[in-house]
This record gives C-alpha cells, sequence and structure tokens, in this order.
C-alpha cells in the first residue's frame, strides 16, 4: 500500500469515527467513551512506563484522586465542573509531585513496589473519609455543561472524550520529538549516561511521573462526570492492573498503542461479561480476572511489545524532517592555548580495602591531549570516573578551569564544559544517530516541557538540530543521521558517542578507551579526527589501553600502576623509561 | 492509653508480626535465588488456612482441585516442551515431579475424606498439599520468562495474584473462615492473661527462622541456593541448575508460607482474597529488610506488626492506610543510603 493510499485510508476513518455517535447505538458510543478515558490513564503509563521506564501499577489511585476531588466540590459545594477540573488537576499535581518526590530516587523494582504501596493507601483512604461517603461513595455528581449545552448524554460528551485524548496524544507526541521529551527518551540508558549530559535525572523523572498523574487526573474527572458517580471500586489495585494491561497490549513503547490497547482490554472485558456465563453458568464473575491474568500473563511471556509496534513494522516509516540550515547555537569560549584547564592534585579513591587511585597529581593545558595509561587494573577508568563526577574522591582536589569540582555533581560538571564518552558504549539504541548526538545538545538549549509539548521551541530545535547535523558530518556519518543508533557497527557508535560530546560544545573532552574494538583504519580516522579537534583548541583527555594508537597521537602521557602514577612525560621519554617497561613486560631480572 | 493497654497491643502486634516475619523472610528467599518479587505469596498463606478450615468441617479442600489441575497444567507443558526438543529421555523423572509427587498429598486428602484426623494430621495433611502450588506455578508460569528483567517478573508475579484471587474464589469460595485454635490454654504475667496460642506463633516463627538458617549454613542444597542468590552465572558453572535451586525456594518459601496461614487461621477471619494484604504486609518489612537481609527483615515484620496493632487502637478505619503510608517513609529511609547500579537499567 502506498504512504498516499494510507493517507487518504486514515482521513476516512477519523471521517467515520467522527459521526460515529449518529451511526452506532447509544451502547457503543458508551464503549467508545469508556475506551476514550481508559486510553487518556494508558497513554500516561506509556510514557512513564514504556518511554521512561518507571514501572507503575499505581495509576488508578490518581484517577481516583481526581474523581473524587470533582465529585466532592461538585456536589458537596456546588462548584462548576469546569473549577472541579482545575481542583482536580491540581491536587492530583500535588500528590503525584510529594509522592514521587519521596520514590522516584529509589530504582528498578522499589520504585514500582511502593507503587503498590501509596495506590492501595490512597485507596482505602477513599473508603474511609465522611465526607467521600466511605465505601458507598458519591452520587448525583453533575454533568459537565458548555454554557447551556449540556454534555450529559454519551454522544455529546463523545466528541469531549475524544477531543481531549486526541490533543492529549498530540501535545505527548510533540514532547517526544523536544528537547526534554528525548530526556525522558534517554532515562532507560541509566543515571550515568543521563547525568553525564548534564540532565537532571531526578527532575526529568519527577516530570514525566507528574504529567502521567495529570493524564490520569484528565480521566477521572471524565469519569465521575460521565458516570455521575464515584465509589472507591474503580480505583483499586485490579485498576492498576487492567491500565497496565492496556498500555501493554497496546505496545508499551508507542503512542498510538494506549487507544488501541484500551481498546482491545474494553471490548474483550466486555465480550467476556457477555459470553463467560454461558461457557461455565454460575461461576462466570471469578473466573473473570483469571481469564485475564491467564491472557496477561501469556502476553507477557510471548509478546512483550504489544500490537501497534508490530503493526508499525508493516506500515512504511514516516519521513524524518530534513535538517535545514539554521543559524548555529552560540559556543562558549575556549581558553587560550596553553591556559591550565583540568588540575588534579593527590586525588585518591577507595573500594573496601583497596585503593584503586592513590594521591595522583597532574595537570593539562588546553589544546593539548594528554594520554593516561597503564596496564588492567592500574585504576585509570576510576580516575576518569572520578574527573566526570560519577564517582566521589576520598581526598584529593580536581580543579576545572580554576573551579574546583571535587564535589561537584556530575551534571553541574558537564555543564561546566566536560564532556565524556563511555568504555562501554552508551547510546539509545533505538532513538537515530541523529538523536542520540541532539541529546549532547541539552545543556546548550532551553526549551521547556511546555515549549515543547506546544512546539514553541521550533527556532531553537531547528539550531539544535543543525548542529547535530554539523557533528554528524564531522564523523562522517551524515548519511545514516536517521538510523537507529543500534544499527550501526560498533566503531561508528563510538565515533556517535564523541560526536554526542562534541554537541556539548565542551572545553574538555574525556574519551575512556574510544579505540577498543575498533580495526586499523578506523583507528587511523579516529586518531585524524582527535588531531583536528586539537588544532580546533579544545583539550582531550584519553584513558587507552593501545600503546600504538596513543603514542601517535597524544602530546603527553601520565602512566599509571596500581592506583598511583609511574611517571609522566612526552611519548619518546615513556618509551624509554624502565618503570613504564616493567609495569607492562614484568622485571627483566 | 495506658501501660496494660500498651502491653497487651504490643503482645498482639508481636503475634501478628511474627506471622508477616514468616511470609517475609519467604519473599527474600525467592527473590534472593530467583529474582521474582513473589507477590502471591500471601495468598498461599491464605490458601492454606482455607485449606485447613475444609478439613476441619471434613469436606474435600479446594486445593485439590487447585493442585490437580496445576499439576496436569505442568506436566502438559512439560512434555510439549521435550516434543519439541526431541528430549523424551528425562520425561519419566520430570512427570514424577511434576504430576506423581504433587498427586499425592492431593490422594492423602481424598481418602482422608471424612475421617478425623486429629489437629496435627490436619496441619500435616494441609501443609502437603498447599506445597506443590508455588513450585508448579513457577513452572507455567514463571519458568519461561526466568531470564527477563527484575521488573517484568515484578509485573508478571503481580499480574499472577490476581489471576490466584480469582481461582480462590472458584475453588474455596466466597465465605470466611476461621479454624479452631491450636490451643485453649491461657498463662498470666504480671496480672495480664495472654493466651498460649500467641506465644506458639511466636515460637513458631523463631523456630522456623532457625531450622531455614541451619538448612543455608549447614547442608549442600542450602548452600547450592545461596549460590544461586550470589552469583546465578558461576552458580550455573558449577553445576547447579537453576530449575532446581528455584523449585527448592518455593517448596521451603511455601513452607514458611503455609506455616503462617495455618497460624493465623484462629485468630483471624480468612477470606480467598485476605492473602494479598497480609502479603503486602510482609513484604513491607522484607522491603525495610532491602529484599536481602533476613535478619533485618524479621526486625521490620515485627515493626509492621506493632504498627498495626497501635494503628488500629487509633484508628482501625485507618489502619490500612497508615501501614501502607508508612512505607513511604521507610523508603525514603532507604533510600539515602541507596545507589542506583547500573545493572538495573533496561532496554
Amino acid at each position: 500500500m502506498t504512504a498516499r493510499r494510507l493517507r487518504l485510508l486514515g482521513v476516512v476513518a477519523v471521517a467515520l469515527f467522527a459521526l460515529a455517535p449518529a451511526l452506532v447505538s447509544p451502547f457503543s458510543v458508551t464503549l467508545l467513551n469508556f475506551i476514550g478515558i481508559y486510553a487518556l490513564v494508558a497513554l500516561g503509563i506509556v510514557l512513564l512506563t514504556g518511554v521512561g521506564g518507571m514501572l507503575s501499577f499505581g495509576q488508578a489511585a490518581f484517577v481516583g484522586v481526581a474523581a473524587y476531588a470533582t465529585a466532592w466540590a461538585t456536589t458537596a459545594h456546588g462548584w462548576s465542573p469546569w473549577l472541579g477540573l482545575i481542583l482536580a488537576l491540581v491536587l492530583t499535581a500535588a500528590v503525584a509531585t510529594v509522592v514521587g518526590s519521596v520514590t522516584l530516587r529509589l530504582g528498578g523494582h522499589f520504585l514500582s513496589l511502593s507503587t503498590i504501596a501509596w495506590g492501595l493507601a490512597i485507596y482505602f483512604l477513599f473508603g474511609n473519609i465522611d465526607a467521600l461517603g466511605h465505601f458507598t461513595g458519591i452520587s448525583d455528581v453533575p454533568p459537565i455543561a458548555i454554557g447551556a449545552l449540556s454534555l450529559g448524554s454519551g454522544a455529546a460528551i463523545f466528541y469531549l472524550i475524544w477531543g481531549v485524548l486526541i490533543a492529549a496524544w498530540l501535545l505527548a507526541a510533540n514532547l517526544l520529538d523536544a528537547r526534554q521529551g528525548r530526556a525522558i527518551r534517554a532515562l532507560r540508558g541509566g543515571r550515568i549516561l543521563v547525568e553525564s549530559l548534564g540532565i537532571d535525572a531526578f527532575r526529568i523523572k519527577l516530570a514525566t511521573f507528574v504529567l502521567a498523574a495529570l493524564l490520569s487526573a484528565l480521566s477521572g474527572w471524565l469519569q465521575a462526570h460521565m458516570t455521575r458517580f464515584v465509589s472507591p471500586a474503580p480505583f483499586d489495585a485490579t485498576a492498576g492492573i487492567f491500565y497496565l494491561l492496556m498500555a501493554m497490549v497496546g505496545g508499551i513503547g508507542a503512542l498510538g498503542g494506549a487507544a488501541v490497547g484500551a481498546a482491545i482490554v474494553t471490548l474483550l472485558r466486555n465480550s467476556i461479561q457477555d459470553y463467560l456465563p454461558l461457557v461455565a453458568p454460575g461461576v462466570a464473575g471469578q473466573l473473570e480476572i483469571v481469564v485475564f491474568s491467564v491472557m496477561f500473563i501469556l502476553l507477557l511471556q510471548r509478546a512483550r511489545t504489544g500490537l501497534v509496534p508490530l503493526a508499525l513494522r508493516y506500515l512504511p516509516a514516516a519521513k524524518p524532517a530534513p535538517v535545514v540550515d539554521a543559524r548555529p547555537l552560540p559556543r562558549r569560549p575556549q581558553p587560550p592555548r596553553g591556559e591550565p584547564v583540568l588540575r588534579v592534585e593527590a586525588l585518591s579513591r577507595r573500594f573496601g580495602g583497596l585503593v584503586a587511585v592513590n594521591q595522583v597529581s597532574f595537570a593539562l593545558g588546553a589544546g593539548e591531549i594528554l594520554g593516561l595509561i597503564g596496564p588492567n587494573g592500574a585504576g585509570k577508568t576510576t580516575m576518569f570516573n572520578l574527573i566526570t563526577g560519577a564517582l566521589r574522591a576520598d581526598g584529593g582536589r580536581v580543579l576545572f578551569c580554576g573551579t574546583d569540582i571535587t564535589r561537584t555533581p556530575q551534571r553541574h560538571i558537564a555543564r561546566a564544559g566536560i564532556a565524556r564518552t563511555f568504555q562501554h558504549v552508551k547510546l539509545r539504541p533505538a532513538m537515530s544517530a541523529l538523536d542520540n548526538v541532539l541529546l549532547g545538545t541539552y545543556a546548550r538549549t532551553r526549551a521547556g516541557f511546555v515549549a515543547g509539548a506546544l512546539r514553541l521551541d521550533r527556532g531553537e530545535e531547528a539550531q539544535a538540530r543543525f548542529e547535530a547535523m554539523r557533528q554528524l558530518r564531522r564523523i562522517g556519518l551524515a548519511d545514516r543521521a536517521f538510523d537507529p543508533a543500534g544499527a550501526l557497527p560498533l566503531a561508528n557508535q563510538r565515533l556517535l558517542e564523541i560526536a554526542r560530546a562534541l554537541a556539548a560544545d565542551p572545553v574538555l573532552l574525556v574519551l575512556d578507551e574510544p579505540a577498543a574494538g575498533l580495526r586499523r583504519l578506523e583507528k587511523e580516522a579516529l586518531a585524524r579526527l582527535l588531531v583536528a579537534l586539537r588544532g580546533e583548541g579544545l583539550t582531550i583527555l584519553l584513558v587507552e589501553h593501545d600503546m600504538d594508537f596513543v603514542m601517535g597521537l597524544v602530546d603527553r602521557c601520565v602512566v599509571m600502576d596500581f592506583g598511583a602514577k609511574l611517571c609522566e612525560g612526552v611519548p619518546v621519554e615513556i618509551r624509554r623509561d624502565v618503570r613504564v617497561q616493567e609495569a607492562y613486560l614484568g622485571s627483566v631480572a | 492509653m495506658n501501660a496494660q493497654i500498651a502491653a497487651i497491643l504490643a503482645m498482639d502486634g508481636i503475634a501478628t508480626g511474627a506471622i508477616y516475619v514468616l511470609i517475609g523472610i519467604g519473599f527474600v528467599l525467592i527473590f534472593a535465588v530467583t529474582r521474582v518479587i513473589y507477590v502471591p505469596f500471601g495468598d498461599i498463606a491464605a490458601f492454606t488456612a482455607l485449606t485447613l478450615a475444609a478439613l476441619e468441617t471434613g469436606h474435600v479442600p479446594g486445593t485439590v482441585g487447585l493442585v490437580i489441575g496445576l499439576a496436569v497444567l505442568a506436566t502438559l507443558l512439560e512434555v510439549a516442551a521435550r516434543l519439541r526438543a526431541r528430549r523424551l529421555g528425562g520425561l519419566p523423572r520430570a512427570m514424577l515431579l511434576t504430576l506423581v509427587l504433587p498427586l499425592v498429598p492431593v490422594l492423602a486428602a481424598w481418602l482422608a475424606a471424612g475421617r478425623d484426623l486429629g489437629m496435627a494430621g490436619r496441619v500435616a495433611l494441609s501443609l502437603a498439599l498447599i506445597m506443590p502450588v508455588a513450585p508448579l506455578l513457577d513452572r507455567i508460569v514463571f519458568r519461561p520468562v526466568a531470564d527477563a528483567s527484575v521488573l517484568l517478573l515484578l509485573t508478571v508475579a503481580v499480574v499472577l495474584h490476581f489471576g490466584l484471587v480469582g481461582l480462590g474464589l472458584l475453588f474455596f469460595g466466597p465465605e470466611g473462615v476461621r479454624t479452631q485454635p491450636l490451643t485453649d490454654a491461657m498463662f498470666t504475667v504480671g496480672g495480664m492473661n495472654f493466651s498460649v496460642q500467641t506465644l506458639l506463633i511466636v515460637a513458631a516463627s523463631i523456630v522456623f527462622s532457625g531450622l531455614l538458617f541451619l538448612f543455608f549454613e549447614f547442608t549442600l542444597a542450602g548452600k547450592a541456593l545461596r549460590a544461586t542468590a550470589a552469583n546465578p552465572t558461576g552458580a550455573r558453572l558449577m553445576g547447579i541448575r537453576p530449575a532446581t535451586t528455584s523449585t527448592i525456594a518455593y517448596v521451603l518459601a511455601s513452607l514458611l508460607a503455609g506455616i503462617s496461614g495455618i497460624l493465623i487461621a484462629p485468630v483471624t477471619t480468612i477470606f480467598y482474597d485476605s492473602g494479598f494484604l497480609i502479603g503486602l504486609k510482609a513484604f513491607v518489612g522484607a522491603i525495610i529488610g532491602a529484599m536481602a537481609s533476613y535478619p533485618l527483615t524479621a526486625a521490620g515484620a515485627i515493626f509492621v506488626g506493632l504498627l498495626e496493632s497501635f494503628a488500629s487502637f487509633w484508628s482501625s478505619d485507618f489502619k490500612d492506610a497508615i501501614v501502607f503510608g508508612v512505607l513511604i517513609p521507610v523508603l525514603l529511609w532507604r533510600s539515602l543510603g541507596f545507589r542506583e547500579s547500573e545493572e538495573e537499567t533496561e532496554e
């Protein structure tokens, strides 16, 4: 099928869908309404879990907070549902901020477990507060009205629900294609990677968490005013599981998965309720949840990616927007050649009884390439992590352009102008090469979440894309800009990491074994690139194993052995040094 | 609140906590060996209580049907897997494990129906009936995804819990049960009466934690389990089969959960879905122990028991909200010393 015909088909489908309330039975419209309402929550889960990597079982509790807030405000105090909406959003955001501030610092499964716990705690609160009607709930919630037009009927609220869903979907898609959205997509790469790009990982996590909660809040508000009734039952742990199931059936990694998953689960649930009593009379109620559990487990065992990513494979890929020429991003002034850039003073780090780095000092001037070499276990990588802030030093100091950065958090060091690469390549394999390099520009750009979602950031985005493309061109990967980074060979992935580091416009570039796993020609190309960068005034610190590569490239070497500095000097001296020969080859005697 | 009420509440809390200790230790055990956070563990405890109650009234317990169903399913999966791999040599042994062994207690329960076994016989039969459930579920549900991430395994475990609750309703019915007390004896300390039952709960908790410790320290199987927990790949290279260690872990943990179910059954009314809250509260204890330390888990479980006991004195309506709410400061405290390991992040 051609892209054009596909688009035509899409337009027809949307038009038919818009006419649905006139074409199908009122019961079907109600089902569609529920699908839309559930899809909002599932969309939040896709953002939070699928994109951000934070697994939550507790989203139903946020739906509940919003539903109760608006129900209470409109019944007990006679507020308009629109004021109820504001209360619902504000209250949910506040609860999510508090809960998130506490729990998002936890890693992986602890975070997920805590979602079960607070989900239950909030649920029990609903059932036990007098003003919220205990377990019987609140009835006679008024319908939403626009002026004189009441949205009480299924067909009337249909347009509101699906309008809200489509708007939320578009905004989310915009966001993921912008600066902060890329940061969310980078979260699964681990904290070390994210912070090395100058991104505040915790802030991004919290923002994503609140965003998902707000989507749940919209759903709760719509639900309360559509069903005109709230009680604790729809917000319990089972509901949380159903929302997760929807997101996973549809495809946890694709925004479109939310609506598809919500539709499948809702329709399936409906037909199971219809047909199960025929198959197993008397026990149908009990079996429903069993049937769903079995299906969910089979899904997790056999088809974890979900339906939408599967279907997308068979559709023509959307053409990525071309990179256009734009005004270059502002650059930071480089220190004049020879000026001290990095100064390490008596730096030490212990791991238990092992002294990995022991009283090491050296200095690095602007426009210089310094090689940090030494045999296996010499403490090179530890030293590297101390300089970039990934590890804390036990003693000594690190000065960067005259500022003490020994205790500075990693992301601030990155923002100050130290960019790094990783010994084991840390790219986001599913993101395109261009998007990976764009991550490097994070610290040089400013667009926030709102600007990204509303596309107010396009000027800056064009500048960042232009810059990223410039770096890709420089490493010779411009023609593969839109390929997934994971599809590139290892040598190219290492170069891509360097491009990402360069996109941050660093003063000091620190490279952790950039030549590891490269073939001879690739090493030569890498050496030429580094020499060219030095020519532009960049300062480079190189941790490397490969002596031939280092000796032909660097201005000076620092040799480490057993955590201590052995010696330092120009390559010719190092080659002749007896201690170095002993360290590498063992004693001659 | 005076000192006497406080003492009663404390005693009550310790007894409840002792039950959570057994389940909490089971959580840590299973997590260490299989990386599964076994959310349905409380369900195993509740099902044991329901089994005991059914045996008391002379009914065939629902566990019988559950075990038969799971054993047949596990055997079918085993046969299918072996047919596909064209390795039928090990089939008799596998069938012995997945079909014959689990059906032994089922047969015993069937033969015993209508007879009076005495308290000890009923307890033993209940434990024997519940023991195959978790290992069979492991074969059916977790083995196919054994190498997946902790988060995926957790999702599977949570979903499994909801499935089990549905099965529980199907096999045990909606009625709540409370079994006969293990003993009616009372004793007096400092002018206050305590039941021997309470003492028994605490004693059982101490004895079985102790036995577990001895098992880990002094038996080869125990050491194999510890080796798997410390380094699964290394253990595998030493010829320790992950499937075997996980089965042992599930059998042991089921025993612990079963005992806690037996102990709680005379004290609290148990429904088919009571397991979730019992399990989650034990879980709070295990989180206090960072899912790794047995002694800290035990201390955490006792703390949760005490908290629940005092919270129900102040406000019985909010006791559950308080217990789960308190997890948040606990997590905060945990997170202060918490460092995200890079291995945890995944694609």
